[in-house]
């Protein structure tokens, strides 16, 4: 019987010829990460149960970008335990403000993720490196804090469902729009416990940063993990930054799917989910007219150059109207000058837009743009759940770069191609 | 091992932002993640929940982030039993590692209302509406998981593996 690429990469990393839906494994770990929210319970965790060293100093990543730059002195504190740790681990990949970026973003960016990678961190947009067709899955500190002390983690088998994406996606149509689409299809837990797989020739036509996007929000749909075969796209995008072996796994023509799922691409307009669930999801155009007080382009689902490049297309030459605020992070410090160097940048600040360092931020409602009582705002995050921004009478819709730039030109909800005909 | 105490009904898709909004992870302190339990949804709830008070909620109950906050804040507040339809995965997880007893059952959540006493028996999987005298079932709590919750959860019970006295 045939195995799926999920399956695989769980067999191998349990010493396994094979493993079927259900199967309770102890797996080892290529990648454990925590961040400044849920590492300070893992070390906490890792002291109490007697930990002396982390298992492998190269393979435990650490990365504070939630909360900061430091909002408060609280998170401070949470940030400066961090560190200790990792000087006293003496780790290798931990990512110091100035030099970091958000989490999901940073780690294929630096080559610390590659194919084939079972990677678990504290967070739960972990799922985000199935793009390169690793098995990638949230969990939470306490499991962080086994992971870091043993190397080991204990999974069961999730069975998986195949998307199959066919034609040609529509201009302004992106991987957000896909994966929007998708959940609204499914709902919230439409995928629970489960292995999203996704394939088809609309998923071969996406670059990594749509995959990323794709693979990041299959949390949002209940799953265990995201996952995408990899192909050229994969191995163009690791070529120069991997410095560690990696192995391509694919699913076999006979694995075993709990479900297949069709979905012809042509007719997907931009997606736009509404509060209060990712799966809330309409066409842009039904909500042209919702006015916005906010809107935030970044974050580790659309933060990356392209999602820039984008934004930026439609925003040159243009203002923002004064009763909108726009907020623009660069979700890692490389994606920061590469937009820097292209003039990206450039335009959004002569736009009167505000462009900020990496981080979390605003998504989590943490920081640098949280809404108050009533405010709306369209962001490119991956959560619009009640307060998730900040007051919980605000709030949040989720949408591509190029619906979020097109809204904020207009202080209102709107489908890119009327910014762009102008 | 069995619990007892006043039922809270929620709904279906409880996120963790509404149990734990993330403007308070700025701290990993039980009392202090208590006071805003629930919050997002019911702003009253730390401060009239009960130690021993069960939640009964709906289906995919912990959705969202996979920050252990959510369980610690809902177990600081009191609440001792979680019921519902179904478990988000990560919460899932979490709840077991941090020692707080979790328990599916549809028809419990179906047949009980806010307010309605509650006494379960995590062993026997039993679930006794004392109010209407009814009683429900779900899959019980194998005895090695009900030592990890009594141990305070994983990490704890580890600990106490590795001293040899458990």
């Amino acid at each position: 019987m045939g195995m799926t690429i999920t399956e695989k990469i769980l067999a191998d990393h349990a010493g396994l010829k094979e493993v079927t839906p259900g199967q309770l494994i102890d797996a080892e770990v290529d990648v454990a990460l925590g961040n400044d929210i849920t590492a300070p319970l893992a070390i906490e965790a890792f002291k109490e149960m007697g930990g002396k060293r982390v298992f492998d100093r190269k393979k435990v990543i650490l990365v504070p970008d939630h909360f900061t730059p430091n909002k408060d002195i609280q998170s401070a504190e949470q940030c400066r335990l961090m560190r200790k740790f990792a000087k006293e681990q003496q780790l290798s990949h931990y990512f110091e403000v100035g030099r970091m970026g958000i989490e999901h973003a940073l780690l294929p960016e630096k080559g610390l993720v590659g194919p084939g990678d079972l990677i678990i961190g504290a967070d739960s947009h972990t799922c985000t490196y199935g793009a390169l067709g690793a098995f990638a899955t949230g969990v939470g500190s306490t499991d962080l804090a086994a992971a870091m002390a043993t190397g080991k983690v204990w999974l069961r088998v999730p069975e998986t469902i195949k998307f199959i994406y066919y034609g040609r996606r529509q201009p302004w149509v992106g991987g957000k729009d896909l994966i929007l689409y998708t959940i609204g299809d499914i709902g919230v837990d439409g995928a629970l416990y489960k292995a999203m797989e996704f394939s088809g020739e609309a998923i071969s036509a996406l670059d990594m940063a749509g995959r990323f996007t794709v693979a990041n929000m299959a949390i949002e749909a209940g799953a265990k993990n995201g996952i995408f075969p990899p192909d050229e796209v994969t191995l163009g995008y690791i070529q120069g930054r991997i410095k560690k072996d990696y192995k391509l796994y694919n699913s076999d023509a006979d694995a075993r799917y709990s479900e297949v799922r069709e979905y012809d691409v042509s007719s997907i307009e931009p997606q736009v989910a509404c509060p209060p669930s990712p799966a809330n999801v309409k066409g842009v155009k039904e909500l042209a007219g919702v006015e916005i007080d906010q809107v935030v382009i970044g974050s580790c689902t659309n933060g990356r150059v392209e999602d820039l490049r984008v934004a930026a297309s439609i925003i040159r030459g243009k203002k923002i109207p004064p009763n909108v605020r726009l907020i623009v992070i660069p979700a890692t410090q490389d994606i920061y000058l590469q937009a820097l160097r292209e003039g990206l940048l450039e335009v959004f600040v002569e736009a009167e837009a505000a462009v900020s360092t990496p981080t979390c931020g605003p998504c989590l409602g943490g920081h640098m743009g949280v809404l108050g009582k009533g405010e709306v705002a369209i962001a490119t995050t991956n959560r619009n759940f009640v307060g998730r921004m900040g007051h919980p009478d605000s709030q949040v819709y989720l949408s591509n770069p190029a619906v979020a730039a097109a809204s904020a030109i207009k202080g209102r909800i709107t489908h890119p191609e009327e910014v762009a005909k102008e | 091992m069995k619990v007892k105490g006043r039922g809270w009904k929620f709904g279906d898709d409880v996120d963790t932002d509404a149990i734990i909004p993330a403007r308070y992870l700025n701290t990993s302190d039980p009392r202090q993640l208590a006071e805003h339990c629930m919050e997002g949804i019911d702003p009253g709830f730390a401060q009239r929940v009960r130690q021993g008070d069960i939640i009964l909620a709906g289906k995919n109950f912990g959705c969202g982030s996979s920050r252990e906050h959510a369980p610690i804040a809902i177990k600081a507040a009191g609440v001792c039993c979680v019921i519902a339809k179904g478990f988000a995965r990560i919460f899932y997880r979490n709840a077991f590692n941090i020692g707080l007893p979790i328990l599916e059952s549809a028809e419990a959540v179906e047949g009980s209302q806010q307010g309605d006493e509650l006494e379960v028996d995590l062993g026997k999987g039993e679930i006794h509406n004392l109010t209407r005298g009814e009683i429900f079932f779900s899959q019980p709590i194998p005895p090695f998981m009900q030592e990890l919750i009594r141990d305070g959860g994983l990490i704890r019970h580890i600990a106490k593996r590795l001293k040899g006295t458990a």
